[in-house]
């Protein structure tokens, strides 16, 4: 392969595999396949299963601090991989490290106890996730009741802590409401209050401002930036949403059919993508400011839906519907190749750090 | 509807039909009317014995091959506006004051059997969630024909035919047409939404978030398909998002809608790029672009009024950086510059209308970096980098 240098600088060697100090969750060769119910017919006949591949081997660090935005559609596999990491999900292949620990077969309420205090999650949606028969205390202090923690004197100034962490100030004006009294901004503190009460190390969120309007949004993410900088947390922070990764995240990692298909620093993925899958996703993410004809008809609009993950193709999973595509992608694999400053790519176009070619205008890529 | 529509000329592939210059008016119409001229709109909701003025004075045009772009945040009336044009409102729900003049005719003043003449044949509506909005035991190509001959009375044969035409129409294979609801996906299903709203030849689609729900890349497919179908059928367009970049991308004109009151209307361009009202200017730069500078994120310090109790004067003036004792006494009244309609005490009429940009130092929520500067514990060097 001849060596094309990439803006990003020279490819560096990949990083060592051991766990650093500064590293403190780690999948590695993570697999979730769930089974295909098949039917009577087919069990009688014992047809093979087929299974769907929502995570399909990914290597994942999350380092002390930091806010790693977990990018993907819907069937990429982003929420498996979160629900992974919170231990909702058994995985079907390999490990998890917690603190250079290895928790993978590590299950059950007990054993998981330290677990699930380090290592908690935000749900998307702060409608389903409150009970709207208990009041706010009673849902950020039920984590305190199951593991047994402290006395009740010691759980209540727990909740008003945390209460008042997720800037539900006072504690008490909140503590004894019910989530329909509240706005969808404060239910969204309630769930993250929740989470904090636990005082864990790491917060998976999956889509936690989705849902809401943008100028609540924005509040929400200056609060989990500055509960990190007080309390030192790191997120792992899943959207289907590039611009809000954009926004708060430090390395952003993109998933396409339980696959990490790019990951590096957030400036780098999104300003110099080395995936076409990266490149299609960041050149159709709109943006309020209007785009000349020109402009818009850079964007790369792939054809098609993400295919079933019962289906994977072959080789590279992305192919099907990738502009660039060449014989060797429709046979082999691509394995995420480093094209410097600690941005990776997994595309054969990536190899020895290159950069992307300027796309041909091609007919099969301009939607019916 | 007699038989006689259901003719050769209804027969016709859609993709051919007539654009909507040369469609065939209702009667009354006058030929020389705008397309659509919402004049005033109050819609009100009764709520425990309260008023909710969802929408208190609501004024826009639309013409004819145009699409108008509805933005606002939750609660806006942005919803309810575009409901009371067909009058597919909640029963508490009344139209109290106002006109709304679909080729010079009011269907303000019309009973609600006469207004279904209107809904679907004229004025047709995509909704969010496709997979409530479709009947799931009925298959695709059923629900589509249904408006054709319940409404325009075609044959069965004849509007599943229709049906076929339109399925293709908006990129779904015809043999894909037997399938339920459930059996596509969301990108799928919003593309039949699209094909039943197109059913009838509409002049006016409505699209209520109509890709919320979406993922981007599906996003982008739906929305290359509205604004082709805009072109090749001389549709107009009002899509209605709380998604300033969706409107960004496909409206010609912009309505920013507060509280049940125009903030702004104008050019997508000139609005976009030179935003004047205060809510425009905050609403923009509170909206994550990846194209620009990162982490600069606004915030809008507060919350909308209650509708039940609107405040006198601007109701965005609580929330307004730049709020002057005049804001919370009297209502701003819209003035017009070129191609720009604002409602705010710092454009009044006779000013050259314009844009203020500097905020007062004491703003509230004026933008800051969302990141700060590193705290104690430095940010972590990327390794090799």
């Amino acid at each position: 392969m001849s060596s094309n240098p990439t803006p990003t600088g020279s490819p560096t060697p990949t990083a060592s595999p051991r766990p650093t100090a500064d590293e403190i969750l780690r999948l590695e060769g993570l697999e979730v396949h769930f089974p295909v119910r098949g039917g009577l017919i087919d069990t009688l006949l014992r047809r093979p299963r087929d299974v769907v591949r929502a995570v399909d081997g990914i290597d994942l660090t999350l380092r002390r601090g930091e806010v790693l935005g977990l990018v993907g559609e819907s069937g990429s596999g982003k929420t498996t991989t979160g629900r992974v990491v919170v231990k909702l999900t058994r995985q079907t292949a390999g490990r998890v490290s917690l603190d250079g620990q290895d928790v993978s077969t590590l299950w059950g309420t007990r054993a998981l106890r330290d677990y699930r205090r380090r290592v908690q999650l935000i749900f998307q949606d702060p409608y389903e996730t409150l009970n709207p028969k208990h009041t706010i205390r009673d849902f950020v202090m039920e984590p305190l009741v199951v593991n047994g923690i402290g006395t009740p004197a010691e759980r209540e100034s727990r909740v008003t802590d945390a209460l008042e962490a997720a800037g539900l100030r006072p504690a008490r004006d909140f503590a004894g409401r019910y989530p329909h009294e509240l706005s969808g901004g404060q239910r969204q503190r309630v769930v993250i209050a929740g989470a904090l009460v636990m005082d864990p190390q790491v917060i998976v969120a999956d889509e936690p401002v989705s849902m809401l309007d943008v100028s609540i949004r924005t509040e929400l993410l200056r609060l989990m930036l500055d509960l990190r900088a007080e309390r030192g947390l790191t997120y792992l922070f899943i959207t289907h949403d590039l611009s809000l990764a954009w926004v708060i995240a430090d390395r952003i990692a993109v998933m396409y059919l339980g696959k990490i298909m790019e990951i590096g620093p957030a400036e780098q993925v999104i300003r110099s993508p080395h995936n076409p899958y990266t490149q299609a996703l960041v050149s159709v993410s709109p943006t309020p400011e209007p785009r000349t004809a020109g402009e818009r008809a850079k964007r790369t609009i792939l054809v098609g839906e993400t295919p079933d993950a019962a289906n994977v193709p072959a080789g590279c999973r992305f192919n099907p519907r990738c502009p660039y595509v060449f014989d060797r992608c429709r046979v082999e694999e691509p394995p995420l190749f480093d094209v410097g400053g600690g941005q990776s790519a997994a595309c054969w176009l990536a190899e020895g750090g290159r950069a992307l070619p300027v796309l041909p205008p091609r007919p099969d890529t301009v939607p019916a | 509807m007699s038989t006689t529509i259901s003719g050769p000329d209804a027969a016709e592939p859609v993709a051919s039909s007539p654009v909507a210059a040369a469609r065939q008016l209702p009667k009354l119409a006058d030929p020389a009317a705008p397309l659509l001229v919402v004049d005033n709109l109050k819609t009100y909701f009764s709520l425990e014995g309260a008023t909710v003025h969802a929408v208190d004075g609501v004024s826009f045009r639309l013409d004819r091959g145009e699409a108008l772009g509805i933005a606002g945040e939750s609660g806006c009336g942005k919803t309810t506006t575009a409901l009371s044009l067909i009058r597919l409102l909640p029963p508490n729900a009344r139209i109290e004051e106002g006109s709304i003049k679909l080729y010079g005719i009011d269907l303000v003043g019309k009973s609600d059997n006469a207004l279904r003449r209107y809904r679907w044949r004229e004025v047709s509506i995509v909704f969010q969630g496709a997979m409530n909005a479709l009947n799931p035991v009925h298959r695709l190509r059923d629900q589509i024909a249904e408006p054709l001959t319940q409404r325009l009375g075609l044959s069965e044969k004849a509007a599943r035919r229709r049906a076929g035409e339109l399925l293709e129409l908006v990129g779904i294979p015809k043999r894909r047409g037997g399938a339920y609801p459930h059996e596509l996906s969301g990108g799928m299903r919003q593309r039949a939404m699209i094909a039943m709203a197109l059913a009838c030849d509409p002049a006016i689609v409505i699209g209520d978030e109509p890709t919320t729900a979406l993922d981007v890349m599906v996003q982008a497919q739906i929305l290359a398909l509205l604004e082709d179908l805009r072109h090749k059928l001389g549709l107009s367009l009002i899509l209605i998002t709380h998604d300033l970049s969706v409107i960004a991308e496909t409206c010609d004109r912009v309505l920013v809608m507060y509280a049940g009151r125009v903030a702004e209307e104008g050019s997508v361009d000139e609005v976009f790029r030179r935003p004047r009202h205060p809510y425009t200017q905050k609403l923009l730069a509170a909206f994550p672009n990846i194209r620009a500078d990162r982490r600069t994120l606004d915030v809008i310090p507060g919350s909308p009024p209650d509708l039940r109790h609107p405040p006198p004067g601007c109701r965005f003036a609580p929330r307004c950086p730049f709020a002057m004792p005049v804001c919370t006494e009297v209502v701003p009244p819209e003035v017009t510059f070129g191609q720009v309609r604002v409602a705010c005490h710092l454009y009044p009429p006779g000013s050259d209308g314009r844009q203020v940009t500097t905020a007062p130092p004491d703003a509230i929520g004026a933008t800051v970096p969302l990141v700060e500067p590193p705290p104690a514990e430095p940010p972590l060097e990327i390794a090799g980098g």
